[in-house]
Formats: structure tokens, sequence, C-alpha cells
């Protein structure tokens, strides 16, 4: 690799809202380039994990090199990053957009600019790439071409005329993107002979090779051998191998340089070192400072995890210890619970990470779970001055002993058509949003500015939010620091017993509301059992709802006609069946669904 | 040589009743006339099996089988007399609605050896018959109960039902306390169940009409009212439906609970021979030993007096404690089964809930 030309090297990534064609676009790009012929060719090559295929979101970052011959008869690198597609994981978004010089912009010929689109580009903008706008689905009968690059030159503010016109399903126009690319996208800069600056935004763990390391090189030169160092985490070690990527596999090669996309490997046992975002160095020679826009992505959602059958709790262990080999933002450590047993309190980045996790242990790794109803990080004053940061609403000290708490707040925007700013205002309201302003982006479309609480937002915002605005709003947040807030212990109270899974915190305000609605639920959750069993919701000592499961019904006394025992089996197997899902507790069997009724108040 | 129950399907009635799933509907002439015959010709071709058999029990159920005209049944009987041994005294019931017969046709019953009757009253309230969709009212059932005494039945049998539209612990109260008071040998007493695909499903479903139903509570107090007021009249409860004065408990029923063998003829009709389980037109199911002993349990513990303990470790070589220990326990710690003497029974609150009591030994 050594000596190439960084004129003739292209890094952007695609962006778009939601189903108008990123994938696809990057599919036909690495088909076109000739990287796979179609035949070898999964459908969407980047979301290689089954469930990012499922979802339709890229939970990875991924990146693929592809050579192009380009019409001026010069041979071009095209490192495609594509960048994962949810607010959980923005800011791995920033990060594979600082490692970009370009993106291209895909935007429906039919839909036009959407609320997403406009959050892309600007988020695009913001880490100073080249937008190249590109007009996808023009095979659809609803197709307005002509439209949509007015659009995007008024709405956007961005030159859109010769905007290539494609379809990315029916692979039309494909080469014209290719050779825009090359023209619109600029090369990368950097000085292959400066002191190594290289810019981290992804990493991997991989049983043979350890943690690979998915990198930007900024400046300087990289290759087996020398000697690395993390600014930020402060890991050292020595580099044991290069390279770039194929499709769907690593390619070794001399060295990286400044310009370049690439892996690094270097006998790194733990991703945890190699954070996102971090800066690689030279540990004899480093740079004078690290890349800006470094954080640690801390975990904003904590649940329990437990085994529904309690003798698989190592095997729990070791699937969370080997998904966090990969995703160094999930963290983990023991817990107890009365009601559960052993398991793990596990924080994640958003509620989508945390199903995404638990649906990959179920799935890869075969475990059954039962997991508690997700809260936030509270911070709780002491009345003797500590300071608890809270993730399991069990330890929460006794009421006496608190001062105050406090509550993490988000900068929330939300984008949406100007019909449904009435039904999204109400949603914030409701979820004691704190309005701080709105903005007309367009004569139909507006961005609402608001300061939400993040315990009202982990759940079902998002439903919410989409059911409410039919699809059309989008939402992107921020932290922004604590609040005090007045938070209390919610406790449900199975048969008087004390269930400590099903405790939440919950604003004072809504308290008897979420009571009410916890045992309501939880009533049509919990099966009858022998005896009658009070369900009561409490906060310290103080019963604020109660609803009852009454005793098991009196079996029918059906008829059982000319010996068909078959049917009746049937019966006694289906009453069976539903035993084995369920959790003692105390004497009560308690269904693995209800642990997480708490997430489904809202049902309507 | 052992001991068969027959079980003989005549799946026609006059009407559909509202509650009604069992195959069973209306037909014409003819097609009841076809249909004897092939199930003459059906019950024929045992005749291998039958050699190793002596039939115990007969049961002639549906529909309503008296739809049938007496030369008709004449054929069945004809059928299963050449073809299996009957014991000399083999209980032949079968199963009548009022209005369906006349005297000729009890005498002729009587004269092909049937002497067992059993008459689906359900009710005595008229009011509550008519919800039901039943062909009769209490008049015409005393009119058919006099004649079945007239021609000189002394096994009869009367089906009632509770837990049905309009009724009221009273009103079930009259209709025990009207029956018992005719004294018939045998009573069952079911509760009505709503099954998808009947009339009453559409009507009842997801809570619709719920006022005309009686409620879960006054269901239950039913049930108690039933074996009190039945054991005033000297019935007793022998099985979880099933009350007989004494001597007169329904041994074909009972075989159905103490697993002996039983052969079903005719459309839809459930077989149990040699450990396998069968419905004409279906794959046999072949039953493990682990299944046997299930069965045992579950089924058995629909007599009053439980399984006994020596016969299934006769029939199955192991204790049931070996097998079912921790079941047994756990149930008698819960309060819903006990131990007398040789048998292991369920209490009067396991009564209540056997489904999940009998769950257990799945």
């Amino acid at each position: 690799m050594a000596g190439t030309d960084q004129s003739k090297i292209r890094n952007f990534c695609i962006i778009a809202h939601i189903d108008h064609g990123k994938s696809t676009l990057a599919d036909r790009i690495i088909e076109m380039t000739g990287l796979l012929t179609s035949r070898e060719m999964q459908s969407q090559v980047l979301d290689n994990m089954e469930l990012e295929r499922e979802r339709g979101i890229t939970i990875k970052a991924q990146a693929v090199r592809i050579v192009y011959k380009a019409r001026n008869g010069e041979e071009y690198i095209f490192n495609l990053i594509d960048t994962p597609g949810h607010v959980d994981f923005n800011y791995e978004v920033s990060r594979s957009l600082a490692a970009c010089d370009g993106a291209i912009l895909v935007v429906d010929a039919a839909q036009g600019v959407e609320a997403q689109t406009l959050a892309n580009v600007y988020l695009a903008l913001d880490h100073d790439l080249d937008v190249m706008p590109v007009i996808n689905k023009i095979d659809l009968p609803s197709a307005e071409p002509e439209r949509v690059i007015e659009e995007i030159e008024d709405i956007i503010g961005i030159e859109a005329a010769d905007a290539p016109r494609i379809s990315a399903k029916t692979g039309i126009n494909i080469e014209e993107v290719l050779e825009q690319v090359v023209e619109k996208i600029p090369a990368p800069g950097g000085d292959a002979g400066a002191p190594l600056q290289a810019l981290i935004f992804d990493s991997i763990y991989d049983s043979y090779k350890g943690v690979i390391v998915f990198c930007r090189i900024k400046e300087g030169t990289v290759k087996k051998g020398t000697p690395i160092l993390m600014m930020a985490t402060g890991a050292r070690a020595e580099v044991v191998e290069v390279g770039y990527f194929g499709a769907g596999q690593f390619i070794p090669c001399e060295e990286l340089s400044a310009g370049m996309v690439g892996y690094i490997t270097a006998s790194l046992k733990n991703v945890k070192d190699t954070r996102v975002g971090d800066t690689i160095t030279n540990a004899q020679e480093p740079c004078s400072q690290p890349l800006p826009g470094y954080k640690k992505v801390n975990p904003m959602v904590y649940c329990g995890m437990y085994p529904a059958d309690g003798a698989k709790y190592p095997d729990l262990r070791d699937a969370l210890e080997k998904l966090q080999l990969n995703d160094a933002s999930l963290q983990f450590e023991p817990e107890t619970s009365i009601a559960l047993g052993f398991g793990y309190r596990c924080g994640f980045l958003g509620l989508l990470h945390l199903e995404i996790i638990q649906e990959r242990l179920e799935r890869e790794y075969n475990l059954d779970l039962v997991t508690t109803a997700p809260g936030v990080i509270y911070k709780v004053y002491k009345t003797n001055g500590e300071v608890i940061e809270l993730t399991n609403p069990s330890n929460l000290p006794d009421p006496s002993e608190i001062e105050y708490m406090e509550e993490p707040i988000v900068k929330a925007e939300i984008m949406v058509t100007s019909e449904f700013i009435g039904a999204i205002m109400d949603l914030c309201q409701e979820r004691r949003g704190m309005y701080e302003g709105m903005e007309y982006i367009e004569e139909t479309r507006a961005v609402l500015r608001y300061r939400l609480p993040l315990n009202e937002i982990i759940y079902d915002f998002f439903d919410a939010l989409k059911s409410r605005s039919r699809g059309y709003a989008s939402f992107d947040y921020e932290m922004a620091g604590y609040e005090q807030s007045e938070l209390v212990k919610l406790d449900i109270l199975i048969n008087k017993e004390e269930v400590d899974a099903l405790s939440f915190i919950v604003h004072a305000g809504t308290a008897y509301e979420r009571g009410r609605k916890m045992c309501e639920k939880l009533k049509e959750e919990i099966p009858r059992q022998l005896f009658e069993i009070p369900i009561q919701a409490a906060i310290g000592s103080k019963i604020i709802a109660r609803e009852t499961v009454k005793a098991m019904r009196k079996d029918v006394l059906a008829k059982c006609y000319g010996g068909d025992i078959t049917r009746k089996k049937k019966l006694l197997e289906k009453q069976k069946e539903g035993k084995k899902r369920m959790r003692q507790v105390g004497n009560v069997e308690i269904p693995q669904k209800a642990f997480m009724s708490v997430l489904k108040l809202d049902d309507k | 040589m052992k001991p068969l129950e027959l079980y003989i399907h005549i799946p026609f009635c006059k009407k559909k009743c509202n509650y009604c799933d069992f195959l069973s509907a209306p037909a014409d002439r003819r097609e009841r006339a076809a249909y004897v015959e092939s199930l003459c010709q059906k019950i024929r071709s045992f005749r291998e099996l039958a050699e190793a058999y002596c039939v115990a029990t007969i049961f002639v159920g549906g529909g309503t089988p008296s739809i049938l005209s007496a030369w008709q049944m004449e054929q069945i009987f004809k059928a299963v007399k050449e073809t299996f041994r009957l014991e000399s005294s083999t209980e032949i019931t079968i199963e009548m609605n009022p209005g369906t017969v006349n005297a000729d046709k009890l005498t002729a019953y009587k004269e092909m050896g049937i002497n067992r009757l059993s008459i689906g009253l359900q009710s005595t309230d008229d009011r509550e018959l008519a919800a039901l969709g039943r062909i009769h009212t209490y008049g015409q059932f005393l009119e058919t109960y006099s004649m079945a005494r007239a021609a000189g039945f002394q096994n009869i049998n009367i089906d009632l039902m509770s837990a049905i539209p309009h009724q009221t612990r009273e009103s079930y109260e009259k209709t025990l306390r009207r029956t018992a008071g005719l004294a018939p040998e045998h009573i069952s007493a079911y509760s009505l169940i709503i099954e998808e695909g009947t009339p009453f499903y559409e009507k009842y479903r997801e809570g619709k009409n719920a006022g005309d139903l009686p409620d879960e509570d006054t269901e239950r107090l039913m049930y108690e009212d039933t074996r009190r007021i039945l054991k005033e009249y000297g019935y007793h409860r022998y099985e979880i439906s099933n009350y007989a004065k004494e001597g007169f408990q329904c041994r074909h029923n009972l075989g159905y609970w103490e697993r002996a063998e039983y052969l079903g003829i005719g459309t839809g009709a459930a077989s149990l021979i040699d450990n396998q389980r069968f419905t004409e037109g279906e794959e046999p199911e072949i039953l493990s030993q682990e299944e046997q002993m299930s069965e045992y349990m579950f089924l058995g513990l629909r007599k009053i007096k439980g399984v006994s303990k020596s016969r299934f470790r006769e029939e199955f070589g192991s204790s049931i404690e070996k097998i079912y220990g921790n079941v047994l326990e756990d149930m008698k710690k819960k309060g819903l089964m006990e131990e007398k003497g040789d048998y292991v029974r369920l209490t009067e609150r396991g009564i209540d809930i056997s489904n999940y009591v009998m769950s257990e030994f799945l």
C-alpha cells in the first residue's frame, strides 16, 4: 500500500432518511466496483448481523474498501463507511462521520426531504463533510426528481441541480454516483511523515486476532511493529497487523498512511482499551494533541437481567462477557434479587441498545431471560453528605436519609410537520417536558425543543412519537445534566410481599397513576392461583393502589364424551405449559413477562 | 378373555342445541339410513378383534340416538351381537332426549337388551330449556320418563346442567329437587361450557351478555349444592360430575377413568385398545409407559375414591411414590389431594380445580 496517492482516495459515508435506500445504494456500489459478483452478494452486505438485517438498522459501524476505475482512466480507492442508524448510537455516528471527508446524501424521489434527512445533513455539515446529493427511486411512478431537487436546494441549501438520478434497486445511473464521488468528494489531506494521529471509529473482537481497531489515519503512518498509544485510555501495544476492509474480510497490507481507512491489530485483549473516538498515536513519537471530539460514552439506561433458569447464571455471564468484547458501551455487574435470584445489572446506551443485547443473548446464546424494567441513573444526595449514583431502585436508601434526588435531563429536538405539532407537544407535556422553543424550518416543518427527563423517554417515547405523528416526527437528544426532582420509589407487593425486581423510581406527580396502572397490568399478567392474591403499589409504607387476583376458578365440569381423552389431555397440557414460564416468588407464581409490564403501561 | 367397552356413536339430532359442540347434526331419513348401514358393516369388521374380548358395557351415544327408528336400532344391536361376545350382565345404555321415543320404541329397546337409559333433561325450568335451545319442555320429559318406567326400565340416568343462562341458585335447586324426587338411579350434573363454534360462543364471547349467566361464585355454590342436595335423596358422588344410588354407578363411564379398553365405533368415536388411542380416520397414538402412568393418574382422579396405589404398582411395576412422590407431597401440602388407605384422591378443594391438579401429572 506504500505510495498510495492521497489524491486517489475518497473516504465517504452515505446518509439518508430511513427507507430512502441507503443500504441498497451501498450494495450497488460494492457490486458495481466488482468487489463481489452479484451472486456472492448477500443483500445489504454492510449490515452483517442477522439482527441488523431484520430490524433494517445498522448497529455497528462498518467499512469497505472499493477500487473504482473512473472514466478518466485512473483507479480510485473508495472507503465507504456505514454508520449506525439510531439515536442510541449518536456518538458512534459522529465518530464515523469524523472518519470521512464527504457524504452521499440519498433522498427519495417521491418522498423528498424528510426530518431525518435534515438531521443527518446537519450532522455531516457539523463535521465539515462535503455533502453530495443523490436522487433515488426514480423508477417509482410517483417520483418527482425535479421537485425534490428544488426541495434540497431550498431547504438544505446545497447545490443539487446535477445530482445523479438513480434507482439503487434497479441499478440505474450508479456509475454517475461513482463519478461524482471522484469529482465532488475531496481527497483526504494529512502528512504521511508527521507523527501518527489516527481516529478510532469502531473496534471489534476477533477470537484469533484479538481486538481489531477500525481507524482513519489523519496524520503519519502505522505499520507492523509500530508501538502505539491510545491517548485517552492510555493503553499501549505493538502493532501486529494493519490492513484494509475487503467485503466481509480483512486484507492485510504493509502500512496505513495519512488519508487511509483501515484496521490495526495489536495484541489487545479488550475493546475497552480502544474506545471509539480515541486517538491512536506512536508511543515513541507521539503527536502533540489528540483529535478533537473524544468522550467516554457511558450507559444511560440500566436494567436487571436474570436467567429464567437460575442454573444458567454462569452461561449468562459468559455471554455478556463475549458481547462486551465487541461492545465497549455494554456494562454489567452481578446483582441479586430476592425475586429473581442471581443476575446482572446491565448498562446500555439506550432502550434500543438494551433490546438488541437482550435479543442477541436470547438468540445467539440461547438464553431465556427475565428482564426488569429499565431505569436511568439517579443521583441521591444523602443527609450525611454522601452522593450515590443509583442504578438499581432496590438500593435506594431510606427516605429519612435522603436530602434530595436528581434525575438526568436531556435536551430533545423533535422535527415534525406542522399538523402534528399539537399532538407532539401534548406528548412532551405528559412526559414532564419543559418547552424551550420552536422554529419553523420551512412552512410545514418545525423543530420543537424540549427539556425532558431521561426516564420519561427511555421506555416508549420513540414509539409514542411515531404513532402520534404517523411516523413523521423524528427525534434526537443529548444529555443536559442532572436536575433536582421530586422522585419516589414505587414498590409492588404481591401477596403482601415486596417484589424487589418490580420496584421502580418515578416522579412523585405521576406515582399514583403509575402505581394504579401497574397493579392493573399485573392483575392481567398474573394468572389465578390457589388463593386470592392482593397486588399493591406502595410508596414507603403507604399503599397507593390495590388490585386482587381472584383465586383459581372452579374448573368447568365438561362432559368427556365417548372416551375422547385426547381433548382432555390437550387442555391439561395447555395448563401445564402456562406453569413453566413462571417465577416462584414467595408462594406466588409470577409469569416472566410480568417483570417487564411496567414498560407497557401506555398500551391502549 | 379381556373385558371391552363398546361405544357406538349416532351423530344425529333433531336440532342442534345452542351449546353443543359434539359431533352431531340434523339429517334426513336417507342419510340416517345410510349411516346405520355403514355403521353395521363397521361393527362387523371388528370380528377378528372381538375374538379376544368379552363386552362388559355398551353405550349408544350421540347426538340423539333415539331419533333412529326401533328397527334401525335393532339392526345395530344385531350386528353387535353377531360380532361380539357379551357378558351375561352387560350394561347397555342408550342416550335419548324427551319427545323422541314412544312406548313401542321403549319396549323394542327392552327387547334388544338395552337395560339403561340416559335421558337429557338439563333443567326443569322451561325458560332455561328454551335458552339452551332444547327441543323439549319439562312436561315432555315427565311423559318420557314415566313411559320409560312403565316399559320396565330400572336403571335410568338423568343429565342435568348448571351455570346455564338465566339459572339462579334457587332455580337450580328446584331442578335438583324435582329430578331427585323422581328417583332415577343415576344423575349426571355437568356445568355448561361455552365452546368455540357454538351459537353460545358468539353470544357470550369476551364477556358479552355476561348478565345472563350465573357468575363464578354462584357457579361454585351450585356445584356444592348439587352434592348436598342429592345426598339428601340418597345419591353419592362417585365421580366429579356423576351421582348414583347404591349399586348404580355407570360402569361404562368408570371404564374411561380406569383406562379399561374400549372400542368406539361411528363417526369421530375414540378408542383405547392395547395402549393405543385412536379415532377413526386418524393416526393411532401409541402410549408410552410414562403416558400410561400419567393417564392412570389424571383420569383416575376423576373418581371420588381416587386411584389405587396397589393397582398402580401392579400395572407399572413401581410404586406411585417413586414416580409421583414430589407431586403428591406438593399437592397434599397445598390441601388439594389426600390419601385414604390404598387410595390417593382429590380433596374438595382439589375437585374444584381439578385441571390444575391433574396437569401436575402430565
